[in-house]
């Protein structure tokens, strides 16, 4: 579904993607795991749109999509949920999922939609009038996910999910990352929980230093030596 | 599902309605009982006013909506304004010349011409926008600065031969032609009754006030222009531009695009301010855009409530009319009939001149006191003040429909 073959990043002089290559397939949960500064968040906003990779090639369904503008990428149905969730804090909840659907215009699916994710969320349909600005963390990260719902993702790219949160609404958080896989989204996490990323993810890719260390299945992963070390605290 | 649509909320009640028509009628009523009463300097005030609402209106798209800091909307104005004279007197003779059996053409030279100073002005913002609005914020603000300069003083310097410098256009010899259908109307709308009141009423039905109605009716317009585009797609992914840009990228707007449009959209109503203020005056020159106008109508913007339609035309009223207002009433004398004080000539051109003294004061109160303006539109009122009167009355309120066609009305999708 999603081939990246050799991508370099650059800000300014510093390389932090050194030619990284990954793929995702239909239907998986693949996870990049990795220390702070590994490149994890810059390849999320290379595959975004947000950055412009200066070599390297990213194929979305066989289409190429390196160096699109962050809107075109949106448009093939690649949706990210930014780091730090970037929900519109004056908007409300309502404002915001509804943003989510600003490309769409078949008004039944987009309200079949809005039922989906308050389904999944039922705290946001308690919260529907309300600011965005004054949910609580994990309600932004849940309203977050629901906007990027709303745009009908076909994968979905979620950079730190759990950043700031408390680990029960963690928990929540990723049974609803692997539930939306259960229902045909394919999912790429970067995730510093790299336990939990694993746990759930199908297969998973290591990254230090803008390059790709290590891959393999989530168990391998969790199973690696190096990774226990670096990674999970043991050792 | 238990959400309302918006049409519903916005449903007035009869004392906001009863308020509204009252409003209205003033609007109506108000020239011709000035100029009935021989107070032409109000009128003329007026209508000034008007059009800084206009150009308010057009710089909020740009300012207010989208949150883009625009220093040089009025190099918009004075490009809609020199091309209204530069395109309307040519026109004018030729319409003269080509079709002598009707003498009313030349007159319609104006309306015709709107749309093309307008489009100016767009055209004008589209090519500055471009390559400018890769910039934020204070960047941006100097860039629109400078714009606003280089316009001036390409028009005072006589570009391409055609602005004929300082001294302005229209030509010594030349005019503007009277709009169609003022002649018949200075011909046949004039009443007296000379026992009315202390001065007698005497109603002629002159430029000031014709250009007064044409200045209401393109305010009326822009109202409804804009208050279309703040409910539109397009407005939308403005407000959502402005709250974070890489979240309102990631949900498919064009940033590009959305700030081109504001940008271009706001310098359309720029031109479109321009022509009429050319032909209203029936003179320009490059004096009359300097950048303390650019410095104005930002003012009027934050004065008045960013993003707010109610709030454009307070602080016209306020920036614009109160000084003009204390001038004219100064030297047409009846400010010394009515409070007794002596104003010598100095002291007239001395209160004009005080008007910076007072905004300047009058701004640093206002940002103090209430930062987000007078009549702050309900969503900048929740993001400066969210305890406010307006923002509660927004959260008490029924939510827009995200799914129902009532809220999306007339949207390209």
């Amino acid at each position: 579904m999603l081939t990246v073959t050799n991508l370099k990043t650059c800000y300014g002089k510093i390389e932090a993607l050194k030619g990284i290559s990954l793929t995702v397939n239909e239907g998986e949960i693949v996870t990049l795991i990795g220390a702070n500064g590994a490149g994890k968040s810059t390849t999320l906003k290379t595959l975004s749109g947000q950055l412009v990779p200066t070599a390297g090639s990213i194929e979305f369904e066989g289409v190429k999509i390196a160096g699109l503008p962050a809107h075109k990428v949106t448009q093939k149905g690649i949706i990210q949920v930014p780091e730090g969730r970037r929900i519109f804090s004056r908007m409300t909840v309502l404002e915001n999922l509804d943003m989510g659907a600003y490309l769409r215009s078949d008004k039944e699916g987009i309200k079949a939609d809005l039922e989906h994710v308050f389904e999944l969320f039922p705290r946001l349909r308690e919260r529907l009038a309300q600011k965005g600005g004054t949910l609580s963390g994990g309600e932004q990260q849940m309203l977050a996910m629901g906007r990027a719902l709303m745009a009908n993702p076909r994968l979905l790219m979620l950079d730190e999910p759990s950043m700031g949160l408390a680990p029960v609404v963690v928990e929540t958080i990723f049974e609803i990352i692997e539930k939306l896989n259960q229902d045909g989204i394919t999912i790429l996490l970067v995730e510093q929980n790299a336990n939990l990323a694993l746990s759930i993810a199908d297969r998973g890719y290591v990254l230090e230093t803008g390059q790709m260390k290590l891959t393999g299945t989530g168990e391998e992963l969790l199973a690696n030596e190096d990774v226990r070390k670096a990674y999970l605290g043991e050792g | 599902m238990d959400i309302r649509t918006s049409v519903d909320a916005a449903k007035m009640s009869p004392l906001k309605l009863a308020i509204y028509a009252g409003l209205c009628l003033l609007v109506f009523i108000a020239p011709i009982w000035f100029q009935g009463f021989g107070q032409l300097f109000l009128v003329r005030i007026l209508a000034i006013v008007g059009i800084y609402v206009m150009l308010a209106l057009g710089l909020n798209i740009v300012v207010g909506y989208a949150g883009l800091l625009d220093l040089g909307y009025i190099a918009f104005y004075a490009i809609g304004a020199y091309t209204g004279i530069l395109g309307g007197l040519p026109l004018s003779h030729w319409l003269a010349a080509t079709f002598p059996q009707y003498p009313w053409l030349p007159g319609m030279s104006y309306f015709i011409m709107i749309p093309f100073a307008a489009l100016a002005g767009a055209i004008t913002g589209i090519t500055l926008g471009t390559p400018v609005l890769r910039l934020r914020g204070d960047y941006l603000a100097i860039v629109t600065l400078g714009f606003g300069e280089i316009v001036r003083i390409a028009l005072n310097n006589n570009i391409f031969g055609i602005t004929n410098g300082a001294a302005g256009l229209p030509k010594a010899g030349e005019s503007v032609p009277k709009p169609f259908p003022l002649e018949w109307l200075q011909n046949h709308l004039y009443f007296s009754w000379p026992n009315f009141g202390s001065t007698g009423f005497n109603f002629t039905f002159t430029a000031n006030v014709y250009w007064y109605y044409i200045i209401v009716l393109l305010c009326v317009f822009t109202i409804f222009v804009v208050r279309r585009l703040d409910d539109s797609r397009l407005g939308r992914s403005w407000t959502a531009m402005r709250e974070d840009e890489v979240a309102a990228a990631s949900m498919g707007i064009n940033i590009t695009g959305a700030k081109l449009y504001a940008f271009s959209l706001g310098a359309l109503w720029g031109g479109m301010a321009g022509i009429t203020f050319a032909n209203f005056q029936g003179f320009v020159s490059p004096e009359s855009f300097t950048f303390m106008e650019s410095v104005f109508v930002v003012s009027i913007i934050v004065l008045g409530g960013m993003g707010s339609v109610p709030g454009a035309i307070v602080g016209a009223l306020v920036i614009q009319g109160v000084p003009e207002l204390i001038r004219g009433m100064a030297s047409s004398g009846l400010l010394q009939t009515l409070t007794g004080i002596q104003v010598s000539a100095e002291a007239q051109s001395a209160i004009s001149n005080y008007r910076y003294l007072v905004f300047g004061a009058l701004m640093v109160i206002m940002m103090a006191w209430k930062p987000q303006g007078i009549l702050p539109s309900k969503r900048r009122a929740r993001e400066l003040a969210p305890e406010s009167e307006a923002a509660l009355d927004e959260s008490n309120q029924t939510l827009y429909d995200a799914q129902h066609d009532t809220a999306h009305p007339g949207e390209d999708r």
